[in-house]
């Protein structure tokens, strides 16, 4: 906000002294109640000023502190934003940020929980971001910000808790580039988010048993970064996807996809998700301890990948095929 | 005007007994025994007890977060209520939806959820189903004034009035919208003026004296009975407790954000001590008749609390339970 006056704050909860895990305190007495706005619950209204804005010279980020406040702005987000470049014969791009925040547990219930990356990956248009450290964070969303597209910033409340030395620097990340964040011969992980978190706890276990997990944090869903994918597969031939949203139709549908329609010659074994089970999130403590999948999960995938039995009936098949 | 001994008894009962339960709330919220966000009433119990005691056991109401006093004024269990705080499967929503989840059919009450302005087009629907079918049912929906900056409101009431449907929307004005004063959400701070544009009847009324809310609420219900409704009330009330959970202002921070001496003028109004005033004034009521309601509701409140600490959680294996119907 320092180096570009076009850029902006709204949303609800900014000058908050609670909201949002404290994302953007400060900022109001430093860029004045013209570039940092706390709105009214208005999510629609206000995202649709975001890209507004946005056509109009400005580079907004607009704030939604539950990411399940946004789907009242699905029209503008998907409708407007994604479509505007592409209808007017890209002569009017939309440089708009779209900050939402997943905040499940804690018997919340099914509204207060939902990550809902995947239905925006799902639409052409939007780039999807989902930064895993702090460092991160920073980075990536500078890059949303210069980004000259719609983008839709996804941050894991769970994360909000991780201490990092982050650069003093300005400095960004490209969207598209994802990270290997542990080194590994025998299983790829790929862990979008917060379960960069598990899986490197998952990796430790593994490493007790002899078994080496490269993990790989994309950062971005959306564009996605297969080709580091593809070469880890090239080294490990398993893939497991960890990912915190939903199975069907979800991020780690896409990946696996990819790694079959990709990298199938590399596989030694099926592609594994750990995700969420098909269902609402149930409020109860012992019901979410069931929901929710932790590095215990991952470890049973790698497992069954690792040790792999005979009742994969595929799997000599393309062991086999790989070793050709 | 005068009000039967029966009225007043129920309605300084219905406003006790949600009184008790949320305090009864807040040592378990402090202790985390409680863990799912609470969204205390207390001291706005008058606008719940008001508008239910003119409904009917058939006729509808939707919630939003805050709506422990809707789901008891209506007639939901007490038992049930104070269960699904804890998400135990006793709980009226099995413990799958926790304290903003409150939802129990057989008494009415069809939800209520915490995305602001997301029942209201609900209740719309109920009041719908009531035209259509033709019978004399009515559907309330309970919002608060930070929902009225949701462009559903607007569009709910538009079609409402097309219809004259029989809806009764109830804003209560606690002033407060998380943590922003209603100056700063809104210019105009006569939100019932909202309705006057659609052509629908709109009241402001003080959301403290639960007699002036049965009146207009009576009124409210009659006239959509007749098919002349929707109607909008503005009940002007105060929350003393924080958005959520029990601080006197927000919770985790203890930093006030409201005036200590708007705090101090509103708990002066507090709506169970001016019902009782007038009820030994006006009402021929004893305090001792007074202290008999209280001690029954008192032990009332205890066998809930008891009863839903002694019920156990859903068992994990029925997690994909409930998904779909079959
Ligand atoms: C769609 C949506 N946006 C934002 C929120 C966060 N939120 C929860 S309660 C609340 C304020 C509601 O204020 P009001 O309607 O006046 O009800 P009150 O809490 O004062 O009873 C907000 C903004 C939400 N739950 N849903």
């Amino acid at each position: 906000m320092e180096r570009d006056e076009t850029v902006m704050l709204i949303g609800q909860g900014v000058k908050s002294p609670w909201y949002v895990g404290n994302t953007a305190q400060g900022l109001l007495a430093r860029f004045g109640a013209r570039r940092v706005i706390d709105t009214p619950v208005s999510e629609n209204a206000m995202t649709g000023a975001a890209v507004g804005a946005a056509l109009a010279g400005m580079r907004p980020i607009v704030e939604h502190p539950r990411m399940d406040f946004m789907l009242y702005a699905i029209d503008p987000i998907v409708n407007e934003a994604a479509n505007w470049f592409y209808m007017n014969g890209g002569k009017l791009p939309v440089p708009a940020v779209i900050w939402g925040v997943i905040n499940r547990g804690g018997e919340q219930g099914a509204q207060h929980s939902q990550a809902l990356h995947a239905l925006f990956a799902h639409i052409p248009g939007l780039k999807v971001v989902m930064p895993a450290t702090p460092a991160d964070a920073k980075g990536l969303m500078v890059a949303a910000v210069q980004d000259n597209n719609p983008v839709v910033f996804i941050d894991d409340r769970w994360l909000y808790g991780l201490e990092e030395v982050v650069p003093e620097e300005f400095y960004s990340i490209p969207l598209g580039k994802g990270v290997i964040r542990r080194q590994g011969s025998d299983v790829t992980i790929v862990a979008v988010s917060y379960m960069v978190r598990e899986a490197l706890k998952a990796a430790e276990e593994l490493a007790q048993h002899g078994i080496e997990a490269e993990i790989i944090d994309p950062r971005t869903v959306k564009p996605l970064d297969f080709d580091l994918i593809h070469k880890s597969l090239q080294k490990t031939g398993r893939l497991v996807v960890a990912d915190g949203g939903w199975k069907t139709c979800g991020v780690a549908a896409e990946i696996a996809a990819l790694a079959a329609e990709k990298a199938f010659s590399c596989l030694r074994a099926p592609v594994l998700r750990v995700t969420l089970p098909d269902l609402p999130a149930p409020a109860s403590r012992t019901l979410e301890a069931a929901y929710y999948p932790v590095s215990a999960d991952i470890v049973t995938a790698v497992n069954r990948l690792v040790k792999p039995c005979h009742e994969e009936g595929m799997l000599l098949h393309r062991v086999s095929y790989a070793a050709q | 005007m005068t009000y039967s001994r029966k009225l007043l008894e129920d309605l300084y009962a219905t406003m006790l007994r949600i009184r008790i339960s949320e305090e009864g709330f807040v040592e378990p919220i402090l202790n985390r025994e409680i863990r799912c966000p609470v969204h205390l009433c207390s001291g706005e119990e008058a606008i719940a007890a008001g508008v239910c005691s003119v409904l009917e056991k058939d006729d509808y109401i939707f919630g939003n977060h805050r709506s422990h006093g809707h789901y008891l004024a209506k007639g939901g269990g007490l038992k049930e209520m104070v269960a699904e705080v804890f998400c135990r499967e006793t709980g009226c929503s099995r413990g799958r939806g926790g304290s903003m989840h409150l939802i129990d059919p057989s008494c009415g009450m069809l939800g209520s959820a915490p995305i602001v302005g997301g029942t209201i087009s609900m209740a719309l629907g109920a009041a719908m189903s009531a035209w259509v079918r033709g019978t004399r049912q009515v559907a309330v929906s309970f919002f608060g004034d930070g929902a009225t900056g949701e462009g559903t409101l607007a569009e709910s009431l538009n079609f409402a009035a097309l219809k004259k449907l029989p809806i009764v929307f109830v804003c209560e004005n606690n002033l407060y919208s998380t943590h922003l004063c209603i100056d700063e959400i809104r210019v105009s701070r006569n939100i019932y003026k909202m309705a006057l544009p659609f052509g629908e009847k709109g009241h402001r009324i003080d959301g403290n004296d639960v007699l002036k809310v049965y009146e207009h609420a009576k009124q409210a219900v009659e006239l959509c009975r007749n098919g002349e409704g929707p109607v909008f009330l503005e009940c002007l009330t105060y929350r003393q407790r924080g958005h959520v959970g029990p601080d006197d202002n927000v919770q985790g921070t203890h930093t006030d954000i409201r005036p200590a001496a708007e705090i101090k003028r509103w708990l002066k109004k507090d709506p169970i001590k001016r019902l009782e005033k007038y009820l030994l004034q006006q009402g021929g009521f004893s305090s001792q008749d007074l202290q008999q309601i209280r001690a029954v509701i008192d032990t009332e409140v205890s066998e809930a609390f008891d009863f839903a600490r002694q019920s156990p959680f859903p068992a994990k294996e029925e997690l994909s339970n409930y998904v779909f119907a079959q």
